[in-house]
């Protein structure tokens, strides 16, 4: 009884938020309703007993992607009414585009149940004493760790180009020259004088 | 319990809505990039769910994968919005094919 409530609020919610991230006016309006349904969505995983995705998606989604993209869009000075403009223009296109692709996922997952594909082949099949981390944890680290390491470097890879992309060279502020500081040696920056009393230091 | 098929019912909605996001928002890439997370949030309801349903960890897993890579693809999108705003001052998408070389 409790659980069907909370599947219909979370999935409730999660549809209304997503519907208001894409049609809400304002940029910032469209991340915090993103936010919301990430964290419905969360709850949704959670529901079925995915609790690692359930928390990666808070953590990384809400933590990370939302914080992200709210920067950016506070950060960027854009007139965000004349990118409305096309908006009932393509409006009806997309609605057609979108009721039909609804129809045809639905009619798919009505003949998906309907049988005849084999699920009996597990290749990971989920054990009953395990919690739902530690099995995710025992198969990340050992089935799937080359995979989990690409994962790693595909993070790599975003995160290399991210810098390299929006990195500029400001003509106005003095850098650091790491090889100048490395190759300075003692002997080329220090000198010993025996200062005569009463007489000035020549530098 | 909640059936299989409500859980496809709603990330299908969710998906659907992602794809309308990226049709009627057409100029406006930064909630383009927003439909696109949202259509992967769909993904991963629809590998959970079945992963939950069918006692198989994998599609677990492979949730896990698509959310790295949906990381890293905001990132790189927004970092080449960033640039693009940074030299053109908009972020309309329609003149992006004047950005040759």
């Amino acid at each position: 009884m409790i659980q069907a409530f909370a599947f219909y609020l979370f999935s409730a919610i999660v549809i209304l938020s997503g519907a208001l991230t894409v049609l809400s006016r304002n940029p910032v309006h469209s991340v915090l309703w993103l936010i919301l349904a990430f964290f419905n969505a969360a709850g949704l995983m959670v529901l079925v007993g995915a609790e690692f995705i359930a928390m990666l998606l808070v953590i990384v989604y809400v933590g990370a992607v939302a914080v992200l993209f709210l920067f950016v869009v506070m950060m960027l000075d854009i007139d965000f009414a004349e990118l409305r403009s096309g908006f009932v223009r393509y409006g009806f296109f997309g609605l057609l585009i979108a009721l039909v692709l609804a129809g045809e996922l639905i009619i798919a997952g009505g003949a998906w149940s309907a049988g005849a594909i084999d699920i009996a082949h597990r290749a990971a099949p989920a054990s009953a004493d395990l919690s739902n981390i530690e099995a995710m944890g025992a198969l990340i680290y050992s089935k799937y760790l080359y995979i989990f390491e690409a994962a790693g470097l595909v993070l790599l890879v975003a995160m290399i180009g991210a810098i390299v992309l929006t990195h500029r060279d400001r003509k106005d502020t003095r850098p650091q020259n790491i090889s100048d500081q490395v190759k300075r040696r003692p002997q080329d920056a220090v000198r010993n004088v025996n200062q005569p009393v009463g007489q000035g230091v020549e530098l | 319990m909640i059936g299989l098929q409500h859980y496809l019912v709603v990330s299908a909605i969710l998906f659907v809505m992602g794809v309308l996001g990226i049709f009627i928002n057409r100029k406006n890439i930064i909630i383009i990039l927003m439909a696109i997370e949202l259509i992967l949030l769909s993904v991963n309801i629809n590998l959970v769910a079945f992963s939950a349903y069918l006692g198989d960890l994998v599609g677990q897993v492979f949730a896990m994968f698509v959310l790295t890579v949906a990381a890293g693809e905001a990132a790189i999108g927004l970092a080449i919005l960033v640039i693009y705003f940074r030299g053109r001052g908009s972020i309309a998408v329609d003149d992006v094919n004047r950005m040759k070389g």
